[in-house]
C-alpha cells in the first residue's frame, strides 16, 4: 500500500481540526465578499442621505444608516476590501522583507548576523502599533502609508524566525550531504534550506494577517488609517462611538466584523500549527 | 549576576541608541517642508523661518542630530509647538495618570487570568476549560478600540453603574482599565494554563500527593508558585504594548495620560512633542524589559546567569 504524500496528510490534519474548518470558511467568505463587494454591497457606500441619518435597521437598510445616511452593510461589505488588502499586503510585504533578511542573516552569518539582531532590538523596543503610529503621523493616514507602516516592523518577526529556522536546518545532515557534494552556496539555500525551514512562517502569517488587520483598523480608528469616505471597519467604529446613546449598531457591528474575522484567522492559525506538528492530538 | 547585569547593559547602550536615532529621524522623513506642514499652506513666511529655527531646521542634519543627542543628555526633549513648554515638563505631567490605568490593568488581567487558568489546568479537557480557552480567544480578537466602546454602552449606557469618560474617582478607573487589561487578561490565561500544566506533571507535585496532600493543596501551594514565574515574566515584556494600547483607550476613555497626550500632539502637528511622547514610550519599554529580565532570576533561584 502506497503511503499518502506529506502535503495530503497534512491537509488531512487540517481538516480534521473543526475550528481550523470554521476559521478557514470565514477567511473563505471575507475574500469573497471582499473581491464581490461591488455585486453584494445593495447601495453605493458613499451615498449619502442625511434626512435618513441615524435610522436603525429597516428592509432597505438591513443594518440602518451611519450619521449621514448611508448604507451600513454597503460600508461593511466594502471595508472587507480594506481589511483583507491591509491583511494580505501587509504579510506580503512583511514576508518579502523578512524572508530575505531572515536568510541572509542565518545563512551568512557573522557581521550580517549581528547587525540584523541589532536593528531588530532597535525595532521590537517600539511596542504594538507605535511605530506604525509615529510613521503615518509624519508620512501622513493613507492605505499606502498603513502598509509601509505596519510593514516596517511586521517583518521583524519573520526574519527572526526565518533566521532561526535556517541555524537549525542547514545544520542537518541532507544539508551538510548537499554542501559536501559540491552545492553552490544560492541552490543550498533556496533548494535545501528553505523548504524545509518555511512551515512555522506560514503559520505566523495567517495570525499575522489578523494582527495586521487589527493594526488597520486601530489606525483608521485614530485617524491614522484609511481616510473618510473609504469605508474602514476601525474609522467605522470611531465614527458610531459618538451616537453611542442613538445608534450602538453604528459601532457594535463593524467591531463584530473584526472580532470575527480576526478570530478566524486565529482559529486556521492554530490548527495549522496543531496540523503541522505530528505529536499534537488533533480534536 | 552582576556581570550579567553589565553584559545586558552593554547590549542596551546601541538600542537606546538606535531607537533614538530613529525617533529623530522620523521628524525628517516628512515628506517636503516640514514646517509648512506644522503651519499650513497659509503660514507667513516669517512664521515659518522662526519655526524653521525654534526648530533647528536650518542647520545640517548632521548638527541637528548632534544637539539633539546633546539635549537629551540633559534631559532636554524640546520645546512643545502649541504650549511652548518642555516637552519633558508635559511629558511628566501625564505619567501618573498613565502608570495607575497599566497598573490597574494589569491587576485586573491578574485576576481574571489566574483563576481561569488555574481551573483550567487543573481541570484540563472539561467544560470550564473549553469555556475558558473560548474567552481567551475572545479576548485575543477583541479589539480595544471596539471593546471599549462596547463596555461603554454595556455598563455606563445600560446600567448606569460607571461613567462614560473622564478621570479622578476610582470609578473612571474600571473601564479603562478593563478595556486595557482584557487583551492581557487573555494572555496571561493561556500562558498560565500551559505552564501550570506542565509545573502539575512534575515529580515533586506527584511527591505532594504521595505525602498525602490532596492534588487540589497540591497544586495551589507548590505549583503555582512556580508557574507564575513566566507569567510574571510575560507581564513585565507586555508593559510595552499596554503603553502603547493606552494611546487608544486614553483617547476612548478621554483619559489624561501620556496615550492621549500623544494623539493630542499628532491631531495639532506638535512634532517636538509627538517625538518627545514616542521616544519615552519607546525607552520605557526597553527598560522595563531590562529590569523584567533582571527579576526573573530573583523569582527563580534556579537561574543563575553567566
Amino acid at each position: 500500500m502506497s503511503e499518502r504524500p506529506p502535503w495530503r496528510r497534512f491537509v488531512l490534519r487540517v481538516a480534521r481540526h473543526r475550528a481550523a474548518v470554521a476559521g478557514s470558511a470565514v477567511v473563505v467568505l471575507l475574500l469573497l465578499v471582499a473581491a464581490l463587494a461591488p455585486l453584494l454591497a445593495p447601495f453605493d457606500p458613499a451615498a449619502q442621505s442625511l434626512d435618513a441619518g441615524l435610522s436603525g435597521p429597516s428592509w432597505a437598510h438591513w443594518l440602518g444608516q451611519d450619521r449621514l445616511g448611508r448604507d451600513l452593510l454597503s460600508r461593511l461589505l466594502y471595508g472587507a476590501r480594506i481589511s483583507a488588502v491591509v491583511g494580505l499586503g501587509t504579510v506580503s510585504l512583511s514576508l518579502a522583507i523578512g524572508l530575505l533578511a531572515g536568510s541572509l542573516s542565518g545563512f551568512l552569518g557573522g557581521r550580517v548576523d549581528h547587525l540584523f539582531m541589532r536593528l531588530a532590538d532597535i525595532l521590537l523596543a517600539f511596542p504594538g502599533i507605535l511605530l506604525a503610529i509615529a510613521i503615518t503621523s509624519v508620512l501622513g493616514p493613507s492605505l499606502r502609508n498603513v502598509l509601509i507602516a505596519l510593514s516596517a516592523l511586521g517583518w521583524v518577526g519573520y526574519a527572526r524566525l526565518i533566521r532561526g529556522q535556517i541555524l537549525k536546518v542547514k545544520e542537518l545532515e541532507f544539508v551538510q550531504s548537499a554542501r559536501a557534494v559540491g552545492s553552490p552556496p544560492v541552490r543550498l539555500l533556496l533548494v535545501h534550506i528553505l523548504p524545509n525551514a518555511v512551515s512555522p512562517v506560514i503559520v505566523e502569517a495567517t495570525f499575522g494577517i489578523a494582527r495586521a488587520i487589527v493594526a488597520e483598523a486601530g489606525l483608521s480608528f485614530l485617524g491614522l488609517g484609511v481616510q473618510p469616505p473609504a469605508p474602514s471597519w476601525g474609522a467605522m467604529i470611531n465614527e458610531g462611538r459618538h451616537f453611542l446613546f442613538v445608534a450602538p449598531h453604528l459601532t457594535t457591528v463593524p467591531g463584530l466584523a473584526i472580532m470575527i474575522t480576526v478570530m478566524a484567522f486565529n482559529f486556521l492559525g492554530d490548527g495549522l500549527r496543531d496540523a503541522m506538528d505530528v505529536r499534537e492530538e488533533i480534536r | 549576576m552582576t556581570g550579567y547585569l553589565l553584559s545586558r547593559l552593554r547590549q542596551m547602550v546601541p538600542v537606546l541608541f538606535g531607537v533614538v536615532t530613529v525617533v529623530f529621524l522620523l521628524i525628517h522623513l516628512i515628506p517636503g517642508d516640514p514646517v509648512e506642514i506644522m503651519l499650513g499652506e497659509s503660514a507667513l513666511a516669517a512664521q515659518k523661518e522662526e519655526l524653521r529655527r525654534e526648530l533647528r531646521l536650518d542647520r545640517p542634519v548632521v548638527v541637528q542630530y548632534g544637539e539633539f543627542l546633546l539635549g537629551l543628555a540633559k534631559g532636554d526633549l524640546g520645546t512643545s509647538f502649541r504650549s511652548r513648554e518642555p516637552v519633558l515638563r508635559e511629558i511628566l505631567r501625564r505619567v501618573p495618570a498613565t502608570l495607575l490605568l497599566s497598573a490597574a490593568s494589569m491587576v485586573v488581567a491578574l485576576l481574571i487570568a489566574v483563576p481561569l487558568g488555574v481551573l483550567s489546568a487543573m481541570r484540563q479537557h472539561s467544560v470550564v476549560d473549553h469555556l475558558s480557552g473560548f474567552l481567551a480567544m475572545l479576548g485575543l480578537s477583541m479589539p480595544n478600540f471596539w471593546l471599549g466602546p462596547l463596555l461603554i454602552l454595556i455598563f455606563s449606557i445600560g446600567l448606569g453603574l460607571f461613567p462614560v469618560s473622564g478621570y479622578g474617582t476610582a470609578g473612571h478607573l474600571v473601564l479603562p482599565a478593563l478595556t486595557m487589561g482584557a487583551g492581557m487578561a487573555a494572555i496571561l490565561m493561556r500562558m498560565l494554563r500551559s505552564s501550570l500544566l506542565e509545573e502539575i506533571r512534575q515529580d515533586y507535585v506527584r511527591a505532594a500527593c504521595a505525602r498525602g496532600l490532596s492534588r487540589r493543596d497540591a497544586v495551589l501551594r507548590h505549583a503555582l508558585a512556580n508557574s507564575l514565574i513566566p507569567v510574571l515574566t510575560v507581564m513585565g515584556l507586555q508593559f510595552g504594548a499596554l503603553l502603547s494600547g493606552s494611546i487608544i483607550t486614553e483617547t476612548i476613555f478621554s483619559w489624561p495620560g501620556i496615550g492621549r497626550l500623544t494623539i493630542q500632539a499628532i491631531e495639532a502637528r506638535d512634532y517636538p512633542l509627538v517625538q518627545g511622547c514616542i521616544l519615552f514610550i519607546a525607552l520605557c519599554t526597553v527598560i522595563v524589559n531590562l529590569l523584567t529580565d533582571l527579576l526573573y532570576s530573583r523569582l527563580d533561584p534556579r537561574i543563575r546567569y553567566e
